[in-house]
C-alpha cells in the first residue's frame, strides 16, 4: 500500500482537544441487543420508504420491513426479531434537526432469529443489478450524511479518486476509528468492491495522523489486498479537514465548485463504516442491520464503542454503557462541534448516528453572554471556507441580503470553528444557521415579488388592450352607422331583434 | 430523561477578550519594570493617572451612552490603552498630561466611534497624537537613563510624584538640568547639521547598538511580543511585515551611505519600534482584518515610520504612521478579501 502525500495543507480549522481516550480505550462492544426498536421510514436523504410490514406481524431478523422506491433511497431492515407493535409517526433525530417521520416499532422477541440461510441470491454480476442490491440493501452513508450509497456510486462524471474516508476529526467520536483498528481488512475489501463499481484509477485511504493503531492496521490489510491502486493519506490532525469539500481540497488541490457535489468534478468520498457495510452485504449477504456508535462523555459511566442495531432507543443504549453518572447537562447527538442536544433520550439510533456524549456541566459552552466584536479575524484564520464571519456576522445582524451573498453565507459549512475560536463568544453558528433560513425565505420573496410584478404588468397590458379593442370597435360602429344608411337599418334590426330575443326568454322563464 | 438543549457547536470557547488583554499586560510587564529602573518612577505614575483616568472615562461615557458597565470594564481594555500611552509619554510629565491622554483616548477614539470593537483609530495612538500636538513643550522632556557612568541628576520617587502633581522641583534642581534629548532626536538632528552618523553616536547617551537603556527595554519588549506569538494572541502578519517596511529601506540607505543614515539595529531598537510591531498595530480593531490585508498594514507602518523619522518633522513616526494606516483599513479589506472557498 503506497503512500499518498496530500497536495495541500489544511485551510484554517482547529486543533481541538479529541476527548475520544474513555471510548477508545476498550475494544467494540458487540452482541447487544435492546427489548424495542423504533425503525424511522426515512433515515436517508431522498424519497421515504413504504413498509411492507403490518401490526402485529413476526419479522426476522434481517427481513425488509420498509422497500425503497427510488434509487435515491434505502430500504429498513428488522434489526432483530419480533413483532411489529405499531406504525406511527413519531419524533426521530435527523442529519441536522429532529423531524416527525412514521417510524415501524417493533417488540423483539429476544430469539434474535436470523433469516433461513440460502434466502439471498448470490451477488450479481451487472452493475445495475449491483446498485439495486446495494439500495435493498439499505446502505447509506454512515459518516453521518445519510446519502443513499446506491445514487453515490451509480454512474457519474468519470471518477477519478474514490476518497475513503477515515479522517474523523471531531472531539468524542471514535467510532470509525476503532472499526479501523478491529476489521481494516473488510473495510479495505468494501473500498476495492466500490472502486470496481466505480471504476477508479487509484482509492486514497485518509486517515488523521491521531490515529496510529488504525494506519497501522489499514496499512497491513493494504498489502495483504495487494491491490496496486490503493493509497494511504495520513493528514494533520485539524477539525473540519475530514469535510468532503475540505478532504478533496487538501488531498487533490482541487476545489469543489459552490454550487456542487465533489463526485461532479470526479471525486467520490465513502465513510470508511459504510465501505465496511457494503463488505458485509456482498460477502455475507447481510443488509444494513446495526452500526458502531459511540457512547461517551464524563456523563456516561462506561464509555465505548458499541455495534449498536439500527432502531435502539438512545436510553437502552446509554444503559447498556452503565447509564448516566453525576449530573448530566447535555445529551448531544454526534460530535460536540456539528452535534445537537437532544430533548430527550427516547428517540431511535438511526442510520446516521455517530456519537452519543453525556456532557457533564464543565464539558460543554455554558457562557452565552456576548461582547462586541473587537475584529481579531481569528474566525477568518479558522474558517475552512475561506469566509470572513466577522463581515457576515454584520450583513446577517443588518439583514443584509446582497452582503450575504457577496460575503458567501450560503458556503458556510456550520463547522464551528469561528464560534470555538471567538475571543468575544459571539454565537456565530447560531447567528448564521438562522440567517440561512432568512435569507432562503427572502430569496423565494423575492422571486415571488418578482414574477407578481410580472403578472401584474401583463394584466394591466391585457386590460388596456382590451379596452383599446372595445373602443376600437365601438368607434368602427359609430362611423359606420353616421356614413350608411344601410348600416344604420341594419344595427336598428339587430336591436329589435336582441329585444324580442330577451321577451321571449323572459316568458320562458316565467 | 429529558435534557436542556442549546445550540451547537457545544465546544467551550478557547479565548475570551479579557485574557487576550491580560495577556498584552502580563507581556509588556518587563519592559514597564525596565522602564522603572532605568527612567526612574515617572512611569508608573503616569501609568497609575492615565489608568484611574481611563476607567473614570470609561465608567462615565458608558453611564452617559445608558450602556451596562460592569462588562467593558472589566475588560482590561482601557488598562492595555492606558499602559501604552504610559510607554509613549516622557517619564517626567505633569499629571494632566496622561490625564489628558488617556481621556481622549477614550473618549474620543473609543467611545464616540461606538467602544470597543467599534473604533477606526488605535485609541492609545490618538491618545498621544493629541497630546503632542496639543503640548509638544512637556513631550520632549524626556530624561536620560539611570546608568552608573553616567553624571545626570535624578529624581527619586517623592520628587517625582511632587513634580507630577505640583510641578515644583526640589530647591536645587532646574528641569534644564533634567532633561535631555532622545537618540533619536539626537541622530535627527546630528544627522541634519551635517555630523556623520559615527560622530553623533559617539555620544555618552548610546550603546552597543541604540540608545543606553532603551535597548534593553525594547529587549523586554521584543520578549514580550514572543510571548504573544507563542501564546497566539497576536499573529505574525503584522510585527513581522512592520519591521520589514522599516528595515528594509533602513537597511538600503544605510548600505548607499553609512554616514547619513542610521544603521538598522539602531532603527530596530529605538523609539516605538518594537512596542509598534508588536503591541500598537497589532490592536486588532484598527488593523486590516484579514492576513493578506495585515501584511500590507504591516508593512505600511513600517515604511512611513521610517520615512518619518528620516525625512519628516518628528523624530519618531509610529503613531501618525499608525494613524494613517487605520485610516487606510478599509480600502485594504476591500481589497484583500480572500477569496471563499470555491467560488471564482
Amino acid at each position: 500500500m503506497l503512500e499518498y502525500t496530500p497536495d495541500r495543507r489544511p485551510t484554517g480549522g482547529l486543533r481541538l482537544p479529541a476527548h475520544k481516550e474513555a471510548s477508545t480505550a476498550q475494544p467494540i462492544a458487540r452482541g447487544f441487543m435492546p427489548r424495542t426498536l423504533v425503525l424511522a421510514l426515512q433515515q436517508h436523504q431522498g424519497p421515504p420508504t413504504t413498509p411492507v410490514v403490518r401490526r402485529g406481524e413476526r419479522v426476522l431478523k434481517g427481513q425488509v420491513v420498509a422497500r425503497a422506491r427510488a434509487l435515491r433511497s434505502a430500504a429498513v431492515h428488522a434489526s432483530t426479531s419480533g413483532h411489529v407493535r405499531a406504525i406511527e409517526e413519531r419524533l426521530v433525530p435527523s442529519v441536522h434537526a429532529i423531524h416527525r417521520t412514521r417510524c415501524i416499532v417493533i417488540d423483539a422477541d429476544g430469539e434474535d432469529e436470523p433469516l433461513p440461510p440460502g434466502s439471498g441470491a448470490a451477488w450479481p454480476e451487472d452493475p445495475e443489478e449491483q446498485l439495486e442490491r446495494i439500495r435493498d440493501g439499505g446502505i447509506v452513508g454512515l459518516g453521518g450524511g445519510v446519502f443513499p450509497t446506491a445514487e453515490k456510486l451509480g454512474p457519474h462524471t468519470p471518477c477519478k479518486a474514490l476518497i475513503v474516508n477515515g479522517v474523523e476529526c471531531e472531539p468524542y467520536i471514535s467510532c470509525d476509528d476503532v472499526l479501523m483498528r478491529e476489521a481494516a481488512a473488510q473495510i479495505i475489501d468494501g473500498a476495492l468492491i466500490m472502486r470496481e463499481l466505480l471504476a477508479a484509477p487509484v482509492c486514497i485511504v485518509a486517515v488523521e495522523r491521531d490515529k496510529p493503531q488504525a494506519i497501522e492496521a489499514l496499512l497491513e490489510a493494504g498489502r495483504a489486498s495487494g491491490d496496486a491502486s490503493l493509497k494511504l493519506a495520513d493528514i494533520p490532525t485539524v477539525y473540519p479537514t475530514g469535510g468532503e469539500r475540505q478532504l478533496v481540497e487538501m488531498l487533490t488541490g482541487e476545489e469543489v465548485p459552490s454550487t456542487q457535489y465533489p463526485s461532479e468534478i470526479g471525486y467520490i468520498c465513502q465513510n470508511v463504516g459504510t465501505a465496511y457495510a457494503l463488505h458485509r452485504l456482498v460477502r455475507a449477504g447481510e443488509p444494513l442491520l446495526s452500526r458502531i456508535v459511540t457512547v461517551t462523555g464524563e456523563g456516561i459511566a462506561r464509555p465505548r464503542n458499541v455495534e449498536t442495531p439500527i432502531g435502539t432507543p438512545i436510553g437502552e443504549l446509554i444503559e447498556f454503557c452503565g447509564g448516566y453518572v453525576g449530573d448530566v447537562d447535555r445529551l448531544i447527538l454526534g460530535g460536540s462541534m456539528m452535534g445537537y442536544a437532544l430533548p430527550n433520550d427516547e428517540m431511535p439510533i438511526t442510520k446516521g448516528s455517530n456519537c452519543l456524549i453525556a456532557a457533564v456541566h464543565r464539558e460543554v459552552r455554558q457562557d452565552f453572554s456576548e461582547r462586541f466584536c473587537i475584529r481579531c479575524g481569528n474566525c477568518g484564520t479558522a474558517c475552512p471556507a475561506r469566509l470572513l464571519p466577522q463581515e457576515l456576522l454584520r450583513a446577517a445582524r443588518d439583514n443584509d441580503h446582497a452582503l450575504l451573498d457577496e460575503f458567501g453565507l450560503n458556503d458556510c459549512i456550520e463547522c464551528g470553528c469561528c464560534d470555538v475560536i471567538c475571543p468575544s463568544h459571539i454565537p456565530l453558528t447560531e447567528v448564521f444557521r438562522n440567517a440561512k433560513f432568512a435569507h432562503a425565505r427572502y430569496q423565494r420573496q423575492e422571486v415571488f415579488s418578482a414574477e407578481t410584478q410580472q403578472r401584474f404588468k401583463r394584466h394591466e397590458e391585457r386590460k388596456r388592450a382590451n379596452v383599446e379593442r372595445g373602443k376600437a370597435r365601438q368607434d368602427h360602429l359609430i362611423h359606420e352607422v353616421e356614413t350608411d344608411k344601410a348600416a344604420r337599418q341594419r344595427a336598428i334590426e339587430a336591436a329589435i331583434e336582441r329585444a324580442r330575443q330577451r321577451r321571449c326568454n323572459d316568458s320562458d322563464a316565467e | 430523561m429529558r435534557f436542556d438543549v442549546a445550540p451547537g457547536p457545544h465546544t467551550a470557547p478557547i479565548a475570551s477578550v479579557p485574557l487576550t488583554m491580560r495577556r498584552v499586560l502580563y507581556a509588556l510587564a518587563p519592559a514597564a519594570l525596565a522602564h522603572v529602573w532605568f527612567f526612574g518612577s515617572g512611569f508608573a505614575i503616569n501609568f497609575v493617572v492615565a489608568t484611574v483616568t481611563a476607567l473614570a472615562a470609561e465608567a462615565a461615557v458608558l453611564r452617559l451612552r445608558r450602556r451596562p458597565t460592569r462588562v467593558p470594564l472589566n475588560d482590561c481594555s482601557a488598562i492595555v490603552t492606558a499602559a501604552l500611552l504610559s510607554f509613549a509619554i516622557p517619564p517626567l510629565a505633569p499629571w494632566w498630561i496622561p490625564a489628558f491622554g488617556a481621556a481622549s483616548a477614550i473618549v474620543v477614539a473609543k467611545h464616540l466611534y461606538g467602544g470597543l470593537g467599534r473604533n477606526l483609530f488605535n485609541p492609545a495612538m490618538v491618545g498621544y497624537v493629541v497630546l503632542l500636538i496639543s503640548f509638544p513643550a512637556e513631550l520632549i522632556q524626556w530624561i536620560p537613563p539611570r546608568m552608573g557612568d553616567l553624571d545626570y541628576q535624578h529624581l527619586g520617587f517623592l520628587a517625582h510624584l511632587t513634580y507630577s502633581l505640583t510641578g515644583a522641583l526640589p530647591a536645587d534642581v532646574t528641569i534644564d538640568a533634567l532633561t535631555r534629548a532622545t537618540p533619536l532626536d539626537l541622530v535627527k538632528e546630528g544627522l541634519r547639521s551635517a555630523q556623520t552618523y559615527s560622530e553623533v553616536r559617539a555620544g555618552s547617551l548610546f550603546g552597543g547598538i541604540a540608545g543606553r537603556g532603551w535597548e534593553w527595554i525594547n529587549s523586554f519588549i521584543a520578549l514580550g511580543g514572543l510571548y504573544l506569538l507563542y501564546t497566539g494572541t497576536i499573529r505574525w502578519q503584522i510585527p513581522i511585515m512592520l519591521l520589514v517596511g522599516l528595515l528594509f529601506p533602513a537597511t538600503l540607505l544605510w548600505l548607499f551611505d553609512a554616514d547619513r543614515f542610521a544603521t538598522p539595529g539602531f532603527h530596530l531598537f529605538s523609539g516605538a519600534t518594537l512596542l509598534g510591531a508588536f503591541f500598537i498595530a497589532t490592536d486588532p480593531v484598527s488593523a486590516a482584518e484579514s492576513d493578506r490585508g495585515r501584511l500590507i498594514f504591516g508593512a505600511g507602518i513600517g515604511f512611513l515610520t521610517y520615512c518619518i523619522r528620516t525625512w519628516g518633522g518628528y523624530p519618531d513616526g509610529m503613531a501618525f504612521s499608525v494613524l494613517l494606516m487605520n485610516s487606510a483599513v478599509p480600502l485594504i479589506d476591500r481589497y484583500t478579501r480572500p477569496r471563499i472557498y470555491g467560488r471564482d
